[in-house]
């Protein structure tokens, strides 16, 4: 039971309480940019949900297996290769060149996979998926993972890192279609001149970040009815 | 010599009239979120200038290597090593700033910022100009995250670089250092600049009318005559 309410709690809080987006500014570039019209910024959060998903198991097995401080991996070799078994490996120096390294990829071939096999949602959301590289988000999720699996005491398993990355794309999908049905309101109304544009939307994002603020503690509750519905 | 603008021009371009966060809306993932007060955003600015600087540098360098499918790859490498070298020294020598910035200061490697300059300037131009750039480019930057970072601590906690400029009585506005007030703050600023560009744009606009219509002279001050008369008849 303890891993089920650590899973519900890692996803609340990755897609509502700490919302990507609207809590820690990951992904700001296309929630400003895509956030138009609400069809495309689903196509939007759909991409980034299914590239962040498989972007963090990728990462969660080099870090567990290669990059943290004692991976089992480099020790491995360095034992067979001959050297001094006290000396402890630590590669994570190499951790941030490694995951914008596997994020390139992996959107790469996410996008030949998808205009081979499903073309017609190429046609809907391929045009997103380049963009996805220099999304912040993917990295932050990465770099969550790398934090998790630094630290002995809470080492996250390949579910954990899962549910995160899912919360995380699901926040950001959700924050997108919210600001992009305000925005398609806001076509109607008589914004101010300067403000138009960037400004308004930045606005709107705050007043929607302030309501994402009263979810605060919201796992805590959840965590006592999950409890109390097992025992 | 490649044509556009010259090194002084591009690096004086950067600082206000191209700057990165107000007018290109680049990076904008730290400068909403580590403007919350002055030093955290200086030391932002600090490390972000020197991967710019330095990766400006090295693809400037190597410019004459790249080949065009795998040159978004190089970028992001390079940016990646720097990024690397700026978060050890940050936890080496400033271990409580690194604590406070964080997944951020990774997080340079996907700023939009660098990027974009890599690919317009330091692929195509000498050294000489990728550094003026760089540096105007790192100096804007600067100037919005002081600026967003400024009007966020004063009025959020009353200091400036932690010396206190209101008074004790005044009442801190908790929304400012929490992250709504970060997109309210850049909005408002934004708009702020946006009002200003363009009533400059119509003083312009005005003066040269003014100045056409008195060059223009007596044929056109006739013709409103006619006209008017035409009207009262």
């Amino acid at each position: 039971m303890e891993s089920l309410t650590l899973l519900v709690q890692i996803f609340v809080s990755a897609a509502i309480i700490n919302n990507f987006v609207l809590h820690y500014f990951v992904g700001i570039c296309p929630f400003l940019g895509v956030s138009r019209r609400v069809d495309m910024a689903f196509g939007m959060g759909c991409a980034v949900t299914f590239v962040i998903s498989i972007a963090a198991l990728l990462s969660w097995t080099f870090t567990y297996y290669l990059l943290r401080p004692d991976a089992p991996l480099p020790a491995w070799l360095w034992q067979r290769a001959g050297g001094d078994p006290s000396v402890a490996i630590d590669l994570s120096v190499l951790s941030y060149i490694m995951y914008i390294f596997v994020i390139a990829s992996s959107v790469q071939f996410v996008e030949m996979y998808v205009r081979k096999f499903a073309p017609k949602l190429h046609k809907s959301f391929g045009v997103f998926l380049p963009l996805i590289t220099t999304n912040c988000a993917i990295l932050f999720a990465c770099l969550i993972i790398l934090r998790n699996l630094q630290d002995p005491a809470q080492l996250w398993g390949p579910a954990e890192a899962l549910t995160l990355a899912l919360g995380g794309g699901v926040g950001f999908t959700l924050a997108i279609c919210l600001m992009a049905g305000i925005r398609e309101e806001l076509e109607l109304c008589d914004v101010p001149r300067p403000l138009r544009g960037a400004g308004i939307t930045l606005l709107v994002a705050g007043i929607l970040a302030m309501a994402v603020m009263g979810f605060a503690g919201v796992d805590q509750n959840l965590q006592n009815v999950i409890d109390a519905f097992f025992n | 010599m490649p044509d556009g603008p010259t090194a002084s021009e591009r690096f004086l371009n950067g600082i206000l009239p191209e700057n990165p966060v107000y007018r290109q809306l680049l990076g904008m993932c730290p400068v909403l979120a580590v403007t919350a007060a002055m030093l955290p955003a200086l030391t932002m600015a600090a490390a972000t200038a020197f991967v710019l600087i330095s990766a400006n540098v090295i693809i400037s360098l190597i410019r004459g290597q790249l080949r065009p499918h795998l040159r978004i790859l190089v970028f992001t490498l390079t940016i990646a090593t720097f990024v690397t070298i700026a978060d050890r020294f940050l936890a080496a020598y400033l271990y409580e700033m690194s604590k406070v910035l964080g997944p951020y200061v990774p997080l340079i490697i996907v700023n939009c910022l660098i990027i974009s300059r890599c690919e317009i300037c330091a692929s195509k131009q000498t050294v000489r100009v990728a550094v003026a750039d760089a540096v105007g480019m790192s100096l804007g930057f600067t100037l919005a995250l002081v600026s967003i970072a400024t009007v966020r601590e004063v009025l959020g906690s009353g200091t400036w670089l932690g010396l206190r400029v209101l008074p004790e009585a005044w009442p801190n506005w908790g929304i400012m250092v929490l992250p709504p007030g970060a997109f309210l703050v850049l909005g408002l600023l934004l708009a702020g600049v946006e009002w200003w560009g363009q009533w400059r744009a119509e003083r312009a606009a005005l003066a040269v009318a003014s100045v056409s219509r008195s060059l223009q002279g007596q044929s056109g001050g006739a013709a409103r005559e006619e006209e008017a008369s035409s009207w009262k008849a």
